[in-house]
């Protein structure tokens, strides 16, 4: 079997099976207990938002143990308009669905509008039509995602942040796709809240946090007790967070090699596609710009394109048609439908790790040969 | 620090409790083989959802409910909360009035606070001097604007087991939604939502030897409920986020063992916790228990020894330097339990003195007759230093 779904989920890292297992195994204390046990599991948390922090170059006081990146965006939204008297919400059509129906709550709660900034089919987001966006208009959330989980392109989020900074806006940047695959410089880039789930690095599910500029105080989502410095309540998950932490180590660990192993994975698979398939195309900017992981194919229509998805997946081939929650047809994915001009071609996402092989590319792009 | 040859004994298994070996080989698989994203239609993704469902089965059959009236969650806390602002809002058209107990856990307390400031309104049941709800003023505070009335099963301080079957039968006939958090009590107690008439409850893994960061809410069938978390709608879209199978495979494997266990382990408990009574009943004259003894979980005890309750924090920190770990009312709240008395006993008329002095023995499934032995051994040494100490200063 052959995984290219790694922008649904990744394998877990040996590394941050071990990691999770000693904790499992050997800590188990309550880290709002005073006692020995609690004490214990309080320091592996410490020590791991120090990690995290450290490779993100902010603040441990900034980061906040959640559990997912879905939760960290919902926090934010709902945050923004609770706390930050902030009415008006602009965003574009290609973001994930956590942004997009998180927003969507707001509108239909009466606490905001959204306003959409239209991308090009390339998907790319027009920086001027979004400074006029910003400017016209009282202070916004501008909720952009840095890397597509469809089609990969990478939002220039320095030129973003500064129109933030210029009119004084709040923005969130959907990072769920870009940590642990990226060297983030959220002050650099004026990005106020950022997102990030575990399982999109080799980390486990269930665990993520949300990044919140130390300047910023927002409620929280949930009620409870004051952990995560009164931010978000719940006896913490002290295995996801070990976890995560080690698999943002791994990540960040080997991140120059892992790119650049990773990206030529990506353009052997481009060349081969190129050689094999006449009239093949690329949705979004994944075949040269894109964020590295991510291949975004387009295959002209045969009679059996529409099978070509199911078909890889019977020759042991994992591939997704988009999103995990869409199936392959372009018309089910709300990306592909605000972008793509050709409803009728197949597309297909194809997305890599470091533990992907150009063996396994020779083996695809021979199933690609048979089924397509 | 201990000193690695002190005799470790915990006795803090209402706070948390520590992962049955037999789960961590059923997450296991889930962590390694089995990672696939359960939204996915490939193969990774489709074993991944057919764990899921099972699991999801199975946790649904051991509350009598059907399967797709489990919303799997990130705990507690989250399915506590859910519930309360789900149902506020998403019945908001029929009133904004709810009902809740004085002796909540803090996340449902704190989440009434917060209804408050949206325009709620909240109700709040006293208790009397035993932690049991006051069904009386319940009713009378039933109105034609309430839309829930929330009481949990058993309380994590004092144990004492609500008459949720009572509450819920009044709900179904002032046709008012009933919610209880039953964190404490599922596992060890039997939970039945059709015969108990629950239209929602809350549950987590962590305090049945399952992993941290997992639990879910049951949600009756027809339930008008608003999601708190929204997005690539998983969870019959109603809790989105990539599912946390591990996690969800170590909840249900937790949960099967206490099923299986429950029988020999309430009469083994109750057991250890008598021995556990008499002993501090011989020890100490002025020892009192807090809380009705004949409505309370098994795994419970709360007490204090008059004229010591003063001394708890040091007495627990005592205690601690031996490798004892017990609590101070709640652990599961916050840092600050110290210094602030427990609502719990307030609620039942002690003083805030009294209220600060209990403390909370819970026993699990990994303590043994010798633990009690070495517990009573421990604290009467250690009492009997502070009384010392005392009686000098
Ligand atoms: C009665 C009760 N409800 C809710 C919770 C919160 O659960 P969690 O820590 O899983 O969020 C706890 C324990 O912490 C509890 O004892
Ligand atoms: C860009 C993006 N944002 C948010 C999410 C939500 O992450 P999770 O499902 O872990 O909450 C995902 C992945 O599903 C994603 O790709």
């Amino acid at each position: 079997m052959i995984y290219f779904d790694n922008a649904a989920t990744t394998a877990l890292d040996t590394e941050v099976i071990e990691r999770m297992y000693g904790v499992m195994k050997n800590t188990f204390g309550n880290p709002s207990s005073v006692h020995a046990y609690g004490v214990q599991a309080r320091a592996l948390i410490d020590e791991c938002r120090e990690k995290v922090a450290s490779l993100l170059h902010v603040s441990p006081s900034e980061i906040f143990f959640t559990s997912c990146g879905t939760e960290a965006i919902n926090m934010v939204i709902a945050g923004c308009c609770n706390d930050l008297n902030i009415h008006r919400i602009i965003t574009s059509p290609l973001e994930h669905h956590a942004v997009m129906h998180a927003c969507e709550h707001e509108v239909k709660l009466g606490r905001c509008k959204v306003e959409l900034v239209k991308p090009d089919n390339k998907g790319n987001i027009n920086i001027e039509e979004l400074e006029n966006i910003v400017k016209n208009g009282e202070r916004a959330l501008v909720c952009l995602m840095h890397a597509n989980n469809e089609i990969g392109n990478l939002l220039s989020i320095a030129e973003v942040g500064e129109i933030c900074r210029k009119y004084n806006a709040y923005f969130l940047c959907d990072t769920v796709q870009s940590i642990g695959k990226f060297d983030h410089d959220f002050k650099e880039n004026n990005i106020h809240f950022a997102a990030c789930s575990a399982h999109k690095f080799h980390g486990p599910k269930g665990i993520g946090f949300l990044y919140l500029n130390g300047d910023i105080k927002i409620s929280p989502l949930l009620q409870g007790g004051g952990q995560e410095r009164n931010m978000r309540p719940g006896t913490e998950n002290i295995y996801g967070i070990a976890g995560l932490a080690k698999a943002m180590e791994v990540a960040y660990r080997n991140l120059e090699a892992d790119v650049a192993y990773i990206k030529s994975l990506k353009a052997y698979m481009v060349k081969r596609l190129k050689e094999v398939i006449s009239d093949v195309g690329f949705n979004g900017e994944s075949e040269e710009n894109g964020l590295h992981t991510i291949l975004n194919v387009s295959f002209p229509e045969t009679r059996k394109s529409d099978m070509l998805l199911y078909n890889l997946d019977i020759e042991g081939i994992t591939a997704s048609g988009g999103s995990a929650c869409t199936s392959g047809s372009v018309t089910e994915s709300h990306v592909l439908k605000a972008i793509v001009a050709d409803l009728k071609r197949t597309a297909i996402r194809f997305s890599f790790s470091k533990f992907n092989t150009m063996d396994e590319v020779d083996k695809c792009i021979e199933v690609i040969k048979k089924v397509s | 620090m201990l000193a690695s040859n002190t005799k470790k004994i915990y006795l803090d298994n209402a706070s948390t409790t520590p992962i049955d070996s037999r789960v961590l080989e059923a997450m296991l698989p889930y962590l390694s083989d089995y990672f696939g994203n359960a939204s996915s239609l490939h193969s990774f993704g489709t074993t991944v959802k057919e764990s899921l469902d099972n699991f999801r089965s199975q946790l649904a059959g051991f509350i009598n409910a059907q399967s797709d009236e489990i919303i799997f969650t990130s705990g507690g806390t989250e399915a506590n909360n859910f519930a309360l602002k789900g149902i506020a809002f998403a019945n908001r058209s029929k009133g904004n009035h709810i009902i809740v107990s004085a002796i909540e856990h803090d996340c449902i307390l704190n989440t009434c606070k917060w209804l408050e400031t949206q325009g709620f309104y909240i109700s709040y049941v006293p208790v009397d001097s035993d932690g049991l709800v006051d069904m009386e003023k319940l009713k009378r505070f039933i109105n034609a604007r309430t839309t829930l009335v929330s009481v949990m099963h058993a309380n994590n301080e004092i144990g004492a087991i609500q008459p949720i079957e009572e509450i819920g039968r009044l709900c179904r006939e002032r046709n008012v939604y009933f919610h209880t958090d039953a964190c404490q009590s599922f596992g060890k107690i039997p939970v039945d939502v059709v015969s108990q008439n629950i239209s929602l409850m809350s549950l987590n893994a962590h305090k049945i030897y399952g992993p941290k960061g997992v639990g879910c809410l049951y949600v009756k069938k027809g339930v008008n409920i608003t999601p708190l978390l929204h997005g690539g709608g998983q969870e019959f879209g109603l809790r989105s986020t990539t599912e946390n199978i591990a996690g969800i495979a170590g909840f249900a494997k937790a949960a099967e063992l206490c099923m299986n266990e429950m029988g020999t382990e309430i009469g083994r408990i109750t057991h250890l916790r008598n021995k556990l009574v008499e002993g501090l009943q011989n020890k100490f004259e002025d020892f009192y228990i807090n809380g009705s003894m004949t409505h309370r979980l098994p795994n419970n005890l709360n007490f204090a020894v008059h004229g010591l309750e003063g001394e708890t924090i040091r007495l627990l920190l005592l205690l601690d330097e031996n490798g004892i770990a017990v609590s101070a009312g709640s652990a599961c709240s916050n840092n600050d339990t110290s210094k602030s008395a427990s609502h719990v006993l307030q609620a039942m008329g002690k003083d805030p003195f009294e209220a600060r002095g209990a403390i909370r023995v819970s026993l699990g499934r990994f303590n043994t007759e010798d633990d009690i032995d070495h517990f009573l051994k421990t604290i009467l040494q250690e009492i009997n230093k502070l009384s010392s100490i005392f009686s000098k200063t």
